[in-house]
């Protein structure tokens, strides 16, 4: 429902994930009045289904990894100044710096794992490869049969519901409005086409630019708003297992073959063990990547090999009862990148997704990255990489 | 070829049997060791005073009954078939054996649990449901304490009563929390049919006789609205209330028992009515009057398409498994299949009034507490579910659960979900907000039950595999 004190805005962002909220609280910390529209309730889409790592040891070297080396440092920073501004109780996101454990289980893997921390390392990541015997000391439950490791400090975690309430409440408390169950249907032009006002099914809302922030369905967005785009669904699921004593698994524990799972283009099921517990006492044990649309109905081969692979890398957890599955469709892009900034096609529409499976990861820095390309500061990263006109996302599109 | 059927009490009981009769073959899952269901629970072995179904469910050699079998997921296979995923063996162990079964006709017939709402002290021991303490009173012949108080809504709270009593409980009263006028208007809305008049005028009669022998009081409009004790159930405050549950100030009494058994309706076990994708209406399946979903191939009877007792889940399962029987070519009995269409729209007739006069009304969002739990998994309490609707501004059931937590819990909401979502919509109402945009979410469960990690990465054997079939 629209509300008449919200009817005059600077920038309208459609979409109320963890990427609307960032955009929208960078915008607002800027002295932009700003709307966050979502058609359901704000953090209920993609946001709500998936896990919360803050990652940098998953990315290859490359601007992906830029933009969550800055958006690493930025999280704990913008959840401070929140806590500043709000009290502690209304920004408290569960934020850990627990740090992240990659581990290879054959020769293979463990030199393609070493090779990629090398890497990483000359790109300014802590990236600290253990000797023999030092996985366990770290996850003592941990499978034997490792055969190399690397510790990463860096890799952190929050709660992403809680972070994007967060980060919203500090919109409306400048000034901002957040309306929930209003469907955003497209962009009204002036002359030159520039952006006027975003279309809604409970009327429309002038502005002076409008942001897509709608996750796996920006691309429907982008079509209705006369820029066809292409960011796609791709399925994840996550299984939670019942609450275990503290210190069952203490970091953020994954098979090496995770790395080969992000970047990777297989349309085929794919899955790599991600292994964490949360602040309740449930072990997290993540995650599939399949590209079947937006089919969303079980499928339990899925749930098998995520279970299967949790139980090689930790035997213990065998024994532990499943209580729930869930999941949810990462948005992503042919190339892999994020699409942040302003859509020449269209003035004042402007994107900011496609963060496949580092969304949660990527927000702060994405926020003030799209801020500060509209307000005309110097941006904090170099955004050639994540424009919306490169041929990958509009190559068989209209133009 | 074959009609697996999920739940074994009355309503599954009678789906396997019309449908074996029919002509087709039929598997009958159930979670509990031996078949009957809630209606039916009795001590292991038991067979006293058990109607002819269970004989002919025995008998029945087109039927294959796997008891301690739980389906805990289900999903769609090419070629119209469904897919169950079940554990057999006691619930709990480790290395249970795991198999699918694959359904060219399925009939859910899953029940209800019994729905309570909370009040300060409901989460002491010594508080049960008024289903456990009567599945522990017949399956166990265990009472729930030496002075026990029965209060909630709806005649569900008589049974449970005498049962009570037969297991040597003093029972201190039958607290019924709506007024005599509510239940009067509720069963005088639908002009009952005679034969209901008289089945349950002469059960309810009994009841009375049976009370009043024990020297058990029956209240009208009272309710218990705060338990007391530190370790245990010692006393309770009782209140008489208003048409709306609200108590009437200055009615409060104090009485000391040492075990409460509350109940307050039903609640559908729906998890594999959306698991298989049925369109479900007002929190239960639609079914049409072959009981029918809207999913080709399912059908549903029983509690999950509503509340009425076990005689209507009966028909409906008489109905449901002709249906199923038909749906695979066979010719079941037709005047059979009528004859249970007629009681089904007759014991349907006496659900809806029922449901009229046994509300459960808003009132009893009064009676907790700040500190009072919401969800006892995860201990959130009522403020906290206020907070996140207040002030982290939860506008959906998915996002309120992971703002304080409540229904992430080993029950997944099973119990306080719909206690949840009636108060964050109350919280929202009082801000002038719209409801929570997507109550489905809190009973969407694609795990009907849980499962040992090590058994769901152990690939499955094929029931079919096995029986050779
Ligand atoms: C299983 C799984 C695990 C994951 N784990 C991690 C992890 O550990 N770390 C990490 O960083 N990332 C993770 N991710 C990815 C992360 O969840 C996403 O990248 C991120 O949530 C995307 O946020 P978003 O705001 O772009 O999208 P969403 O949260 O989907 O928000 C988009 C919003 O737009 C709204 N919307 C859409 N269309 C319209 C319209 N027309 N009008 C109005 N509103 C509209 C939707 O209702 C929705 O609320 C995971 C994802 C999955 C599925
Ligand atoms: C705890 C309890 C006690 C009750 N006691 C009485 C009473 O004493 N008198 C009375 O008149 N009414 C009683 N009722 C009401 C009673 O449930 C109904 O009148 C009647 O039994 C409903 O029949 P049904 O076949 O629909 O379901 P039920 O009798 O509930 O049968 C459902 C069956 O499905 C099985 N099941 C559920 N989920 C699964 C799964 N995932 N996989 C495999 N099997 C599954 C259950 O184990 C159960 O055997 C009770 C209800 C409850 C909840």
């Amino acid at each position: 429902m629209l509300s008449p004190g919200s009817t005059h805005a600077d920038v309208v962002v459609v979409g109320a994930g963890v990427i609307g909220a960032a955009c929208a609280e960078a915008l607002s910390g800027r002295g932009l009045r700003v709307t966050v529209v979502d058609r359901g309730a704000p953090a209920s889409g993609t946001t709500a289904c998936g896990e919360g790592n803050v990652l940098v040891s998953d990315k290859a070297v490359g601007p992906e990894l830029t933009l969550a080396q800055a958006s690493r440092r930025l999280w704990p920073e913008l959840l401070d100044r929140l806590r500043e501004e709000a009290g502690p109780s209304l920004a408290d996101a569960e934020w850990d710096e627990k740090g992240g454990l990659v581990v290879a289980t054959s020769g293979a893997a463990a030199r393609a794992l070493t090779g990629f921390a090398a890497g990483q390392r000359a790109a300014g990541i802590d990236a600290r490869e253990l000797p023999e015997g030092g996985a366990a000391e770290l996850e003592p439950l941990l499978t034997p049969k490792v055969t190399a490791a690397v510790h990463y400090p860096e890799d952190a975690q929050l709660q992403p519901v809680l972070a994007t309430a967060a980060l919203l409440a500090a919109v409306t408390r400048r000034g901002g409005c957040v309306v929930s169950g209003t469907p955003a249907l497209g962009v009204e032009s002036g002359r030159g086409g520039r952006v006027t006002a975003v279309t809604t099914r409970d009327g429309a809302l002038p502005c002076g630019a409008v942001v897509n922030a709608c996750g796996p369905w920006a691309g429907h967005f982008a079509a209705a708003a006369g820029a066809p785009l292409t960011v796609l669904p791709r399925r994840g699921m996550v299984l939670v297992t019942g609450p275990l004593p503290e210190a069952t698994v203490r970091h953020k524990v994954y098979d090496a073959d995770y790395v080969g799972a992000v970047a990777g283009d297989d349309a085929d099921l794919m899955t790599s063990t991600v292994v964490e517990s949360t602040r309740s006492g449930t072990v997290l044990i993540g995650s599939s990547r399949q590209r079947i649309g937006f089919e969303d109905s079980l499928q339990v081969h899925v749930l098998r090999t995520l279970a299967a692979k949790a139980v090689a890398l930790f035997p213990a957890l065998g024994r532990v009862p499943v209580m729930r599955a869930y999941g949810g469709f990462r948005p992503y892009t042919p190339d892999h990148l994020p699409v942040i900034g302003e859509d020449p096609r269209c003035p004042g529409l402007w994107h900011a997704t496609g963060h496949e499976g580092a969304g949660i990861g990527l927000a702060p820095a994405t926020g003030r990255l799209l801020a500060e390309l509209m307000v005309g500061l110097p941006p904090h990263v170099d955004p050639w990489s994540f424009r919306a006109d490169r041929p990958a996302l509009t190559k068989g599109q209209a133009q | 070829m074959k009609v697996v059927v999920v739940g074994a009490g009355p309503a599954g009981m009678h789906a396997a049997v019309a449908a074996a009769r029919g002509g087709a073959r039929v598997v009958l899952v159930d979670s509990a060791p031996q078949a009957g269901g809630q209606y039916y629970r009795r001590p292991p072995g038991g067979t006293a005073a058990l109607p002819h179904v269970f004989e002919e469910l025995r008998r029945q050699p087109r039927i294959e009954h796997l008891p301690d079998a739980t389906v805990w997921a289900m999903e769609a296979v090419p070629g119209g078939l469904h897919r169950l995923h079940v554990q057999q063996g006691p619930a709990d162990a480790p290395g249970r054996r795991s198999m699918t079964i694959e359904a060219a006709a399925l009939v859910l017939a899953t029940g209800a649990y019994d729905r309570v709402v909370p009040f300060p002290g409901w989460d002491l021991p010594g508080v049960y449901t008024a289903g456990a303490a009567q599945a522990l009173a017949k399956s166990q012949r265990v009472a729930v304490g030496r002075r026990v108080l029965v209060c909630g809504t709806g005649p569900f709270l008589l049974p449970v009563a005498r049962s009570l009593l037969a297991v040597g409980a003093e029972v201190a009263g039958v607290l019924e929390a709506n007024a005599p006028a509510t239940c009067l208007r509720g069963w005088l809305r639908r002009p009952a049919h005679p034969w209901h008049h008289r089945a349950k005028a002469a059960e309810l009669a009994g009841y009375a006789a049976l009370l009043a022998r024990h020297r058990v009081p029956y209240r009208p409009r009272t309710a218990v609205i705060a338990a007391h004790g530190t370790d245990h159930v010692e006393a309770v405050t009782t209140a008489r209330l208003d048409p709306d549950w609200n108590p009437v100030p200055g009615s409060e009494r104090r009485f000391a028992v040492d075990a409460v058994c509350v109940g307050h309706g039903f609640t559908p076990q729906l998890e594999p009515v959306i698991a298989a994708g049925c369109r479900t209406r007002g929190g239960f399946a639609e079914v049409d009057d072959r009981q029918a979903t809207s999913v080709p191939g399912v059908f549903a009877a029983g509690e999950l398409t509503g509340i009425g007792g076990a005689d209507l889940s009966a028909a409906e399962g008489t109905v449901a498994g002709c249906a199923a029987a038909r749906h695979l070519g066979h010719a079941p009995d037709p005047a059979r299949e009528a004859a249970a269409r007629r009681r089904v729209r007759h014991w349907r007739d006496f659900a809806a009034a029922l449901a009229a006069a046994h509300p459960v009304r808003p009132g009893w969002q009064t009676w907790a507490a700040d500190d009072t739990l919401v969800c006892r998994c995860e201990e959130v309490t009522v403020r906290e579910l206020r907070d996140a609707v207040e002030h982290h501004r939860a506008r959906g059931a998915r996002s309120l659960k992971l703002l304080c937590r409540v229904g992430l819990g080993p029950c997944q909401g099973r119990i306080c979900g719909r206690n949840a979502t009636e108060l964050a919509d109350a919280f929202l109402r009082e801000r002038g907000a719209p409801p929570l945009l997507d109550p489905d979410a809190a009973a969407k469960r694609p795990l009907a039950a849980p499962v040992r990690l090590a058994d769901l990465a152990t690939p499955p054997t094929a029931y079919e595999a096995q029986e050779g079939t």
